[in-house]
């Protein structure tokens, strides 16, 4: 009997653990009805499109607020920030602090294989129906992306607008960083703090060597458009140096410079800037002037030091504050044998943006980061001469181009900030659309193949339309 | 007494069904529900993009037309058999000479459990991490061409990852040496299952070593071959981890390393399960069609027999 009894516990407790596994799903709705109460107020604002949400959350005092942020974020780049700049932040961990009453819970993803945006894309949806505790409250996310979460339809990230912020607020921003978080309503669903106009970053004694003076204004002449910098490349090579470390680091510069979006009537179109690049890049790879690597791989980055001989890299400020290996005494950077130009065209790379989840509970908090974060003159300095971000507000930008103790020991004393903030005024995204990230990830991948020569460019096209419709069913393609 | 006999076996059948309980459940669970799942839902147009859901739509086969005249498909599966091939000529080879000495008593090898253990270690390594291993070391500016280059043999970095049987080879070559180990373990089991005496009657009719090997060891060692070869060619057409990360995913170049889980693997970016299950359905079909068209041929004496 015994024995029976025993065996019968087996096998009930092996059903019972298989099945404990499939509980998980059921369980997370499960506590929606303890708190459907308190937002019955906030439940229209699922059907109702942006524009119309009521404004009436985000008017709600104070001390009804949540007692819990959520923020969403890749890295510890914007944790670092608030715990350094924004007033009244105590960090009680790594990945936990507190703002006053509230606490606030840093949720990391890495954007590794898409994780950053799949987790998005599971939680944010449903956002509206979590509880208080669970609510995302404000997520980040980066241009490549962005219109996918602002999009009016979809409605995860609030308009700023119903938040209370008004355009004044953002009267010092730079236009661009505006237009990549707008929908296609015209309302504004996001904010940064960068702004990350980029320019052609030179390796001084290659400049020396080859064009005979390292002198930003000489070294612009030479790449002032694409003509100039193809005849240039010739020159670079002929000493043996690669003009730049691989095609792709001028691809966002074309991209940027499109005169058109990716797709226009769900069918994709090539721009011609895109086309140039494609042909530039092919001449440059079978004069060996450029190679195919990947961007970040060691191929790409070896250029870092003189032995890569590369004359040039794209980038914006961080690249050369914390990606050009400046600490390592051997490398250009270490050396301060950089310099900056313009470069044949306006581009900007990389920011991160700060939106406002749909459902927050804790609005007026989220207003006040927002605001303190990404307006203030205060902190904008503070950040940009604390962290070297090339902070998203025009006066402060000036002010810190004419200040000579701003000198980059990188760019050999160089002061960068003059040339960014003239940048960042000429960066224009307004041919931006959501499948820019998969067009032009799967682009590059493809043409690899045509640098190469593993296949022709309409071999190559028709692969990079393989992969595209692949991505995003609901495309044709030409 | 014959009544509680078979209250007996009826108690005891009892037993047995409920010790069947929990693969039953679990069969359920997690395959055949996932399983009739997957056939319901290619028939759907069902996908995100971006954040927007798309269906789910009833649109009866147009996924299986869409596949079928694409004509991607021969291609991915062209290239997942090439890979197969590749891998698997050289893995039998090299795994019947290994097996036929380590079970021949007659050269009585030194050291065989320390071999043994050594040629299985590969596969188990994850076969994410061999990849990325092979990816760093075959680089451009990576450990193999410096090798080469020092040694003279060329003057500037071939570029391993750009050209087709490159990377055909090396997906070949890292599966190849994941699997011998393995399969070469099976295959002893099947040979030390050959009686001893065989062998002795064969050398005292003076056979000689190869005689006795084609004649009498590949023979015998027919089921279990088999055996080694139909898991092979599953395994094989589901390759997926060694070239998806090798090729980051892309399948370059030109998709000539594209295997036809990775295709499955790229409808997953859009959610777009419709797709995706019409492809699913159809590597089902093709695994059985394959698997038969194997047992059939490598068994026909053992079919004639039963006949």
């Amino acid at each position: 009997m015994r024995k029976k009894l025993v065996s019968i516990m087996i096998a009930g407790t092996m059903t019972a653990a298989m099945l404990a596994g499939c509980g998980g799903a059921a369980e997370a709705p499960a506590p929606a009805p303890a708190e459907s109460a308190a937002p019955a107020a906030e439940a229209p604002a699922a059907e109702t499109p942006a524009a119309e949400t009521p404004a009436a959350e985000a008017a709600a005092p104070a001390g009804d607020e949540g007692k819990v942020l959520n923020v969403e974020v890749w890295n510890d780049e914007f944790i670092n920030r608030v715990k350094d700049h924004y007033p009244g932040y105590e960090a009680t961990s790594e990945t936990a602090g507190k703002i006053g009453d509230v606490t606030v819970n840093w949720i990391i993803t890495p954007t590794k294989d898409n994780a950053y945006q799949n987790n998005l894309d599971s939680v944010l949806p449903g956002n509206l129906d979590a509880s208080a505790d669970n609510k995302v409250d404000i997520f980040l996310v980066e241009a490549d992306y962005a219109l996918k979460y602002v999009d009016a339809d979809v409605n995860v990230a609030m308009p700023l607008s119903d938040l209370g912020i008004t355009d004044a607020d953002l009267s010092k921003q730079y236009k661009y960083t505006k237009d990549v978080v707008t929908d296609a309503t015209g309302a504004l669903r996001g904010s940064s703090w960068q702004a990350c106009s980029a320019g052609l970053i030179y390796n001084r004694a290659a400049a020396k060597e080859v064009l005979g003076s390292d002198d930003p204004a000489e070294v612009q002449k030479a790449v002032a458009d694409w003509a100039a910098f193809n005849e240039t490349a010739k020159k670079m090579a002929d000493k043996g140096y690669k003009m730049t470390s691989t095609v792709n680091d001028t691809y966002r510069v074309y991209s940027n410079n499109v005169s058109a979006p990716w797709v226009q009537d769900d069918t994709i179109v090539i721009d011609d800037n895109i086309k140039k690049w494609v042909d530039d890049s092919k001449a440059m790879v079978d004069a060996k002037e450029t190679t195919t690597a990947d961007l970040w791989s060691d191929d790409w980055s070896k250029g870092f030091w003189e032995d890569g001989k590369v004359f040039c890299y794209f980038g914006p400020a961080w690249l050369i504050n914390f990606s050009m290996h400046a600490d390592d005494a051997s490398s250009i950077a270490g050396k301060g044998g950089w310099g900056l130009v313009t470069g044949p065209q306006g581009f900007y790379w990389g920011g991160t943006w700060i939106c406002a989840a749909q459902g927050t509970d804790n609005p007026t908090l989220v207003k006040d980061i927002i605001l303190t974060m990404t307006t203030d003159d205060a902190v904008m300095e503070e950040i940009a001469v604390k962290d070297s971000d090339c902070v998203n507000n025009k006066e402060v930008l000036k002010k810190l181009a004419s200040d000579t103790s701003f000198g980059n020991a990188i760019l050999g004393g160089q002061n960068p900030y003059q040339m960014l903030a003239d940048g960042a005024e000429l960066v224009d995204m307004s041919n931006i659309s959501i499948y820019d990230q998969g067009c032009n990830e799967e682009f590059q991948g493809a043409m690899k193949n045509y640098f190469a020569g593993n296949a022709t460019y309409e071999e190559a096209l028709d692969q990079f339309n393989k992969a595209v419709v692949e991505k995003y069913p609901e495309l044709k393609t030409k | 007494m014959e009544k509680t006999k078979k209250g007996n076996m009826a108690r005891l059948n009892r037993w047995g069904l409920i010790f069947l309980i929990p693969f039953t459940i679990a069969f359920v669970v997690f395959q055949l529900v996932p399983l009739v799942n997957t056939v319901y839902n290619s028939f759907f147009e069902n996908y995100r993009s971006g954040l927007k859901q798309v269906g789910p739509n009833f649109i009866g086969l147009e996924n299986y037309v869409s596949l079928l005249t694409g004509g991607d498909l021969i291609l991915y599966f062209l290239n997942t058999m090439i890979l197969w091939v590749m891998c698997f000529i050289p893995q039998i080879a090299l795994s019947l000479l290994l097996s036929a000495w380590f079970t021949n008593p007659s050269l009585r090898l030194r050291g065989q459990r320390f071999f043994k253990t050594v040629i299985y270690l590969p596969n188990l390594i994850m076969a994410s991490a061999f990849a990325m291993l092979f990816f760093t070391l075959f680089a451009d500016s990576g450990p193999i061409n410096n090798m080469l280059m020092q040694m003279g043999l060329i003057s500037e970095p071939y570029s391993f990852l750009t050209h087709i049987w490159s990377v055909r080879g090396l997906v070949a070559f890292m599966n190849c040496l994941m699997w011998f180990g393995n399969t070469t373990i099976l295959l002893m089991a099947g040979m030390m299952g050959i009686p001893a005496d065989m062998y002795e009657a064969a050398s005292v009719d003076g056979a000689s070593p190869t005689q006795i090997f084609f004649r009498i060891t590949m023979p015998l060692l027919k089921p279990i071959f088999i055996y080694v070869m139909i898991t092979s060619l599953i395994g094989g057409l589901q390759l997926f981890d060694v070239p998806q990360i090798l090729t980051n995913g892309t399948g370059d170049p030109v998709r000539s390393s594209m295997t036809l889980i990775m295709y499955l693997n790229k409808h997953l970016y859009s959610k777009n399960f419709g797709m995706a299950g019409a492809l699913s359905v159809m590597l089902l079909i093709l695994t059985g069609i394959l698997s038969l068209i194997v047992f059939r041929v490598s068994a026909s004496d053992a079919v004639k027999k039963v006949r």
